[in-house]
């Protein structure tokens, strides 16, 4: 019977939304086969609270593997138990393709020796054979792909935020597991974390990104922006290369073609030109606002809604009305 | 200190695509191509070791038809010592067939450092370095938004969602390398003239088995053109009345 594995990733003790949208792809995927979802949950003590959630997402079996050095992302002491589980005769292991998933997938394919698709949008079983939708080319063009099953079981990184998160409850199974070896024992030490702000949301996680270009003129005015983004209430954060090359904002924030692609419900481009490269991370987001003096900005071109004018005086407006239409009853 | 650098050739992107008239391809005809955009930065970042040690070679390694050996010659012409090319006709859009290339020819070399760009901006997988600092059992680190080497061993800074990490690993060692460590310099004409005489070694490819194929490309849905509300702050009540009844985001 083809199992269908997965991994559920917990970051600051939370159970993140790509895990979640993982199980349930992985749940459609294991009735294709007519085979069973099992989870990989790790971390520090505790971690095996999540087991619940996952059930009620349609995880059949949870192989739990608590320790202190599973804490942290750890990818040679996750990699190697991942893969030891994915040893048991899985058809597929799916792996969110958040900036750890991307990280730990292909490190799974390699140890299993087998094929990888990455990062992709849909996921379907065709035959014994995975296909699959991912943006290729800066996203201008989709591929189709095609995995033809092998030995090993197919590694499948799922692009956050591309896969919906549904309930298909049930009491999984709970099973604890010792690390694959010893977990402190890795050759890449962390030797230090910085954690933003946790209640930050995640550019791949939030449904509206408030982004900011060169227009802003300095990197205080970036307040702008986040007061913007402080009224959506549930949304991240983002930056164009000028910015980010200017130290206005740290590299993890910039969007484009050599940053995140994104895909929120809302985008909002403020003081951004749109120069090929930035919308190559954010032309898949559902509805684009733009905000800029210039009405021959290319950035108008993509957007669905425009205001020519001054991001000094516009953006406080509309941040302005978000809040007053929040604070409605 | 020997340091291998993996660049791959892929088209520019500031054009707008055609499909080929087998539907999985892109038409290549009038692309110009260059390497991939992080691979541009860890060749910058190679040199700038050597450079900063004042000694060392950078080997640039490349699979792909017989045109890939004009971003090799560009990779030498900024610097990089002698190129190995991997010859393939095709070029699967399948990470662990070409990892098994890469890392069969990159087993014996001898280097210290194997660098790759986080992603290559074609395929858009992320995945081939990491693979091969898997199938040849290095430590292996993704994603390096700044790099330093010293007596031994590494240091990286990696960024991930909601921060960031810095890390150290002994040598021999796999890097993939992030945006933000090096902008890639302009070959000097010197540089151009002195790569013409630097060695190219050509091989054909030991590619893996090749598993994942292309069933269709597609250009994605054209977006519909949207429009101007207005001007200034007096379209913000209009702007946010569209947000919330017709585009139903807010
Ligand atoms: C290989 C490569 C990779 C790249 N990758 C990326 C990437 O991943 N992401 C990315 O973003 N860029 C990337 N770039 C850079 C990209 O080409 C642009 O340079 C960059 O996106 C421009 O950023 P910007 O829009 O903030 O600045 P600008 O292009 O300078 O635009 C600023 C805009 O602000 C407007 N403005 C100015 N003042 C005001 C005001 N008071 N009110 C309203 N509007 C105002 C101006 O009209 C202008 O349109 C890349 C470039 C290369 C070559
Ligand atoms: N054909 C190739 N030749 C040389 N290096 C490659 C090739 N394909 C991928 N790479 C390397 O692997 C990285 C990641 O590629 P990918 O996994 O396809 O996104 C690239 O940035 C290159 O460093």
């Amino acid at each position: 019977m083809p199992n269908v594995l997965t991994y559920a990733e917990v970051r600051g003790g939370d159970l993140r939304k790509i895990s979640l949208e993982s199980v349930s792809t992985a749940r459609a995927l294991a009735d294709a086969y007519g085979g069973e979802v099992h989870v990989v949950l790790t971390g520090g003590p505790g971690v095996g609270s999540h087991t619940g959630t996952l059930g009620e997402h349609g995880a059949d079996a949870v192989f739990v593997t608590e320790h202190e050095a599973l804490a942290q992302y750890n990818p040679e002491a996750l990699s190697a138990l991942v893969a030891d589980r994915a040893r048991n005769a899985y058809a597929a292991v799916l792996i969110g393709a958040s900036a750890r998933g991307k990280d730990l997938a292909p490190r799974v394919a390699a140890k299993l020796g087998a094929a990888i698709l990455s990062d992709v949008t849909s996921l379907r079983l065709d035959g014994d054979a995975l296909v699959a939708t991912h943006p290729v080319y800066t996203g201008k063009v989709l591929a189709t792909l095609r995995l033809t099953a092998g030995d090993a079981a197919a590694v499948v990184s799922l692009r956050p935020g591309a896969f919906s998160a549904t309930p298909a409850p049930r009491t999984a199974r709970v099973e604890g597991v010792p690390p694959s070896g010893d977990p402190t024992a890795v050759r890449v030490q962390v030797k230090e974390t910085t954690t933003a702000d946790s209640r930050k949301l995640d550019l791949a996680e939030a449904p509206v990104i408030v982004s900011g270009g060169r227009g802003l003129k300095a990197a205080e005015n970036f307040k702008l922006v986040e007061d913007l983004a402080a009224a959506f209430g549930n949304a991240a954060v983002g930056a164009t290369r000028a910015v980010t090359d200017d130290g206005w904002r740290p590299h993890s924030d910039q969007i484009g073609q050599t940053g995140r692609q994104v895909s929120p419900e809302l985008y909002v481009a403020v003081g951004i030109s749109g120069a090929i490269q930035h919308i190559a991370g954010m032309r898949a987001s559902r509805c684009i606002v733009a905000i800029n003096k210039d009405a021959e900005a290319p950035i108008f071109k993509v957007a669905d809604y425009g205001i020519v004018g001054d991001v000094f005086e516009v953006v406080p407006a509309l941040t302005a009305a978000i809040r007053e239409l929040r604070a409605r009853p | 200190m020997k340091i291998a650098v993996c660049i791959k050739r892929v088209p520019e992107m500031d054009v707008k695509f055609r499909i080929a008239a087998s539907g999985k391809a892109v038409d290549e005809m009038g692309l110009k191509w260059d390497m991939s955009d992080f691979d541009g930065y860890a060749v910058e970042a190679a040199l700038q070791m050597v450079e900063k040690l004042g000694t060392g070679e950078v080997v640039v390694v490349s699979l792909g038809p017989d045109a890939t050996q004009e971003v090799l010659r560009k990779a030498l012409s900024m610097g990089a010592t002698r190129a190995v090319h991997l010859k393939s006709d095709q070029v699967p859009f399948d990470s662990a067939a070409i990892a098994t290339a890469l890392a069969a020819e990159l087993k014996d070399g001898g280097y210290d450092l194997i660098m790759f760009g986080k992603m290559a901006i074609d395929s858009a997988s992320g995945a081939t370095g990491v693979m091969v600092g898997e199938t040849l059992g290095l430590p292996t680190v993704h994603g390096c938004s700044k790099l330093e080497i010293a007596t031994g061993r590494g240091s990286a800074r990696r960024e991930l969602e909601g921060g960031a990490e810095e890390v150290t690993f002994p040598l021999p060692a796999v890097v993939t390398i992030d945006e933000g460590i090096a902008r890639p310099r302009y070959p000097s004409l010197k540089g151009i003239m002195a790569a013409k005489k630097k060695p190219m070694d050509t091989k054909p490819a030991q590619l893996g088995t090749v598993r994942v194929t292309v069933d269709a490309m597609a250009l994605p849905p054209e977006r519909a053109a949207g429009r101007i509300v207005g001007e200034g702050a007096a379209a913000v009540p209009e702007l946010v009345r569209l947000l919330q009844t017709e585009a139903k985001v807010v």
